[in-house]
């Protein structure tokens, strides 16, 4: 069986390693994130969220998965 | 008695109506469930929230949007904890994506002991934000001009500080509020600094057309009586203002009939 290779991203500043030629809507699919309620940047460009399953990712790529909280 | 009759006095927003005139934050409760009751004692229509990392190793986490619906109350992202225009532009740009929010509030702190608000950078990003189509709500200084510099800029909303944020100190400059109410028509807020519910009244009193309360409603010893009291101080200081308060006077004046004295 062939090995699945891994590669290092960071999201939300937490290295995280997955499968290389996986995309972002698998990526956060993984870590259940409710799309509809948090905004996506890679590599601090913003992402349209009805794209992400055409986006690849690669080595050293920085996700930032923001959403609303408590404030003033 | 006939029940005195009000006109409908809506705030208006960028063209949006709200029917309260408190907008409140939702930061520092104790718990989603305690801020989401305060809110809805303290009849708010719109609420400030901050655009932070989602935590992806909690993901049980509960979500602000579970306990405040935003179809029913209208979320105004902010950008605490921003200290320049472009750390501002790009929390503003990311929140306008989580949902199309278009009304933001614009926050650009310049000391992080006093959290004033750097007017430069603040004025800087109005410029960007109003050309990029959003409808930018700045809070700001006391300053009559610089507010007259951010209402040129595109502003959608005039935003004060009564005093430092979380201070709880109550206005501190009531003629900058004063001289600010007659030169714009564009919705004038005082955000930040209050510290009672009086603090409210005075600022709807001196002709503001809403205010902005978080901590002295998240952080008083009963936040939901503190919301409620909030409420009906705003209410009362509206009133007060429209209803045109008598000339101050030095001396005496009898409320009673001098005629007919035994």
């Amino acid at each position: 069986m062939k090995k699945i290779k891994k590669i290092k991203i960071k999201i939300n500043g937490k290295i995280k390693s997955i499968n290389q030629d996986s995309n972002l809507s698998e990526v956060l699919k993984n870590l259940k994130i409710p799309l509809n309620k948090v905004a996506i940047e890679l590599n601090e460009e913003i992402i349209d969220k009805k794209k992400i399953n055409k986006i690849k990712l690669n080595k050293n790529d920085k996700i930032e998965i923001v959403h609303f909280i408590g404030g003033g | 008695m006939e029940a005195v009759k009000l006109k409908k006095d809506s705030l208006i927003i960028a063209n949006k109506k709200f029917n309260s005139r408190l907008i409140v934050g939702t930061g520092k409760y104790k718990s989603m469930s305690e801020c989401a009751k305060a809110i809805k004692l303290s009849g708010a229509e719109i609420v400030t929230v901050a655009v932070r990392r989602v935590n992806i190793s909690d993901k049980n986490k509960p979500l602000l949007m579970d306990y405040i619906n935003p179809k029913k109350i209208t979320y105004l992202p902010n950008t605490a904890g921003c200290f320049n225009s472009k750390e501002a532009l790009r929390t503003l740009r990311l929140a306008r994506e989580i949902g199309g929010w278009k009304l933001v509030k614009l926050e650009v702190l310049g000391d992080k002991k006093n959290l004033f608000p750097d007017m430069i950078e603040t004025l800087k990003s109005t410029e960007v934000l109003a050309k990029e189509g959003f409808k930018v709500m700045v809070y700001c200084n006391d300053d009559p001009l610089m507010a007259k510099r951010l209402e040129n800029s595109g502003a959608d909303a005039i935003m004060p500080l009564a005093a430092p944020i979380g201070s709880g100190l109550g206005i501190q400059n009531k003629i900058n509020i004063q001289i600010i109410r007659k030169q714009t028509k564009l919705p004038l807020i005082i955000d930040a600094g209050l510290g009672q519910a009086s603090d409210a009244t005075i600022a709807m009193e001196l002709g503001c057309d809403g205010v902005l309360v978080n901590t002295a409603i998240a952080k008083a010893k009963k936040p939901f009586e503190m919301a409620l009291a909030f409420k009906n101080a705003v209410i009362a200081g509206r009133q007060s203002y429209k209803s045109g308060r008598i000339d101050k006077i030095l001396m005496g004046n009898p409320s009673s009939p001098s005629k007919g004295i035994i």
